[in-house]
């Protein structure tokens, strides 16, 4: 890239999301803790931290954009090329890899024919391995845009990456009713609410495991030993 | 027998729990806004709640090392970035239960007297940062958080921030660079949060289930939650079964319950297999094993036998599964998620790495099993944070525990094992 285009591209970004920038800004008490904000918001422009995502990131908060690459590149959420629209990733932490974490990415890495961090030429699905991602009792588990794909098997795997390329609708089953496309999630992740949060169930499955079986035994914390502690 | 006693998860089956009006009308926070900041920080000290990300450091404690009348601003942070490998118990919650987290982030605030807090959670849960995202505004729309809450003249911002994807950050320091928008690695203490954290100014950090359990303490009193558990782990705590169980899922129970009774309440060992090992705290806490069933799952008890309470993340695997494999895959993970700030842990996980790569596959000999109890040994202790002693916690324990499946891998050749027996779908089921 050609420092004039980078330019342009700056500019390009200036128009679309200076404000959005600046009202990140204004939440913390210091500038530069937007910093991580504005590199999702950047990836929702751009499906990764550009060169110019990064310049401008610079720019909106007085810092080189040295400074702003060495932290994009310390983070596995910014990516250094486009993802997919689709960011599908398979758990090879110890226990889901145990549980078929490992033949999951296994099979799907060949149905496809991408690797870690690849993209299909079609744009649409970019895998990726994904250290644990906190919730181990729905192992193996599968995260498509950061929405939680639960209990998956080699199959299971195969057909949902199937369906999110072909353009059918795919259903989280602890999210949104629809999926939205990694630019969306990363909106979302820079703190733009897209109004699905009062959509998908309170909890499901395993995590109601423990609470199922205390109220079919009647056990409850036990009541309150005295009351009006902090009344005087 | 033990019983469970759900509090933070009490609502969880209700279809609303994790709106305002689903949730309740913050009457513990209107209380402890209407109480002395001080007698606050006396009852959580009262209480014996410990620190529920890990280390279980007193509450209350931690919460009176803030410097009062200082005339710096003072901040919280919840520690929203569970990626500890096993640990699923925040998540959950934060999905559910928003709101029990913010009217606990509005008591600790107000207690340690700070205007500003933050939730730092991990990026790539969207939906659970949705739910808090919605449930930080609802708290707004109501005058629970802003200016003047509640009349009283405090006042409180609270922000939802998403990291981006290291592990690394759920170090407390490292969360505090990272929340600055620096790389996140881990500062030299001291000086300690409490004294110079974020912006270099008094700074609690706080697990999510530790802030959480303080509405209840506020409304039920200290005794009520001191009553539960045992003599020095006081309080009850998310328990997560995960792996080789019939049901596995999240279980709230007294501190000191034993993995006997909560796979009893699992539903046991998924096929009736034979339970091989566990964490009792997540991947940073020395596997146990079967012999180690009956362990109060306590900070006492479950130290005193050689691992920590930790998270409370029970990974189980049966007989099924080879212990290297696991061991390898945590190395890994560990490599992976160094910062590289300090040399043992950065070359330390990066040569460990290589030798249980090559002893998974058969073709190590005995000295390699020396040279990683020597590179564990290199990385404990002399590391500049906790990752480095966590990722010697998986070798040594499992070395200790399981020398002869090591020795068994290059006797054979190969792995002994077939992991397709382990699987959700396989044999082992």
């Amino acid at each position: 890239m050609t420092p004039e285009s980078r330019e342009s591209a700056v500019r390009v970004l200036y128009e679309r999301l200076e404000s959005d920038a600046k009202e990140i800004i204004s939440r913390y008490p210091k500038p530069r803790s937007a910093l991580l904000p504005l590199l999702h918001l950047v990836q929702s422009e751009e499906g990764y931290v550009s060169d110019a995502g990064q310049q401008f990131c610079a720019e909106m908060l007085g810092i080189t954009k040295a400074q702003v690459v060495a932290v994009s590149t310390f983070y596995t959420m910014y990516k250094r090329a486009p993802a997919g629209e689709y960011h599908v990733g398979v758990c090879i932490n110890t226990l889901c890899a145990v549980m078929g974490g490992d033949q999951i990415w296994e099979e799907l890495t060949e149905h496809t024919g991408v690797g870690h961090e690849g993209t299909t030429p079609d744009g649409k699905v970019s895998l990726e391995r994904l250290e644990c991602n906190a919730a181990c009792d729905f192992a193996p588990v599968m995260m498509v845009n950061w929405e939680f794909f639960d209990n998956m098997t080699p199959e299971s795997s195969k057909q949902l990456v199937d369906d999110l390329r072909a353009g059918k609708e795919v259903v989280p089953p602890r999210g949104p009713d629809k999926l939205c496309t990694f630019k969306q999630a990363s909106r979302v992740l820079a703190g733009f609410p897209d109004g699905l949060a009062g959509e998908g169930p309170t909890a499901a499955g395993p995590s109601l495991e423990g609470l199922k079986l205390a109220r079919e035994h009647g056990w409850t914390a036990p009541s309150p030993d005295r009351e009006g502690e902090f009344e005087s | 027998m033990t019983q469970l006693t759900p509090v933070l998860t009490e609502n969880w089956d209700r279809p609303d729990a994790f709106t305002l009006s689903g949730y309740g009308d913050y009457s513990a926070a209107r209380t402890a806004l209407g109480t002395d900041p001080d007698r606050l920080i006396q009852t959580v000290k009262d209480s014996g709640l410990r620190g529920r990300g890990g280390a279980g450091f007193p509450t209350g404690l931690k919460w009176g090392f803030i410097p009062q009348g200082d005339g710096k601003a003072h901040y919280l942070v919840v520690n929203a970035d569970e990626s500890e490998p096993g640990t699923c118990k925040d998540i959950p919650l934060m999905m559910a239960n928003p709101h029990v987290l913010i009217e606990g982030v509005l008591i600790t605030a107000y207690a340690i007297r700070a205007n500003h807090a933050f939730i730092y959670v991990r990026g790539e849960v969207l939906h659970v940062i949705r739910r808090l995202q919605a449930a930080v505004r609802e708290a707004y729309e109501a005058g629970y958080l802003g200016s003047n809450i509640f009349g009283t003249g405090f006042d409180l911002e609270l922000v939802v921030h998403s990291g981006a994807g290291a592990y690394i950050c759920g170090e407390e320091t490292a969360l505090l660079d990272s929340l600055e928008g620096y790389r996140g690695q881990p500062r030299l203490k001291p000086p300690f949060p409490a004294v110079a954290g974020l912006y270099a100014c008094p700074t609690v950090i706080n697990n999510v289930e530790s802030i959480a359990s303080v509405p209840s303490i506020v409304a039920n009193g200290a005794g009520w939650f001191a009553g539960m558990g045992t003599e020095k782990s006081k309080g009850f705590g998310i328990f997560s079964l995960s792996g080789h169980v019939t049901n596995p899922g999240q279980f709230e129970a007294p501190l000191g319950i034993t993995l006997r009774e909560l796979l009893d309440m699992a539903g046991g060992m998924r096929g009736g297999k034979r339970l091989k090992f566990w964490t009792p705290g997540g991947s940073s806490t020395p596997i146990f094993t079967e012999e180690h069933l009956d362990v109060p799952l306590d900070f006492e008890s479950v130290g005193a036998a050689g691992s920590m309470l930790g998270t409370r993340a029970l990974q189980i695997f049966d007989e099924t599964t080879c212990v290297l494999r696991a061991v390898l895959r945590w190395t890994e993970f560990y490599a992976h998620e160094s910062c590289g700030k300090c040399t043992p842990c950065r070359e330390g996980t990066y040569w460990l790495k290589q030798i249980l790569r090559r002893l998974e596959k058969g073709q190590g000999t005995e000295e390699d099993i020396s040279t990683i109890t020597d590179l564990a040994d290199n990385i404990l202790g002399r590391s500049f944070c906790a990752l480095g002693d966590g990722a010697a916690s998986p070798i040594h324990s499992s070395v200790k525990y399981f020398r002869d499946e090591y020795l068994k891998h290059f006797e054979l050749g190969h792995c002994p094992f077939d992991p397709a027996a382990s699987t959700l779908w396989g044999a082992g089921k």
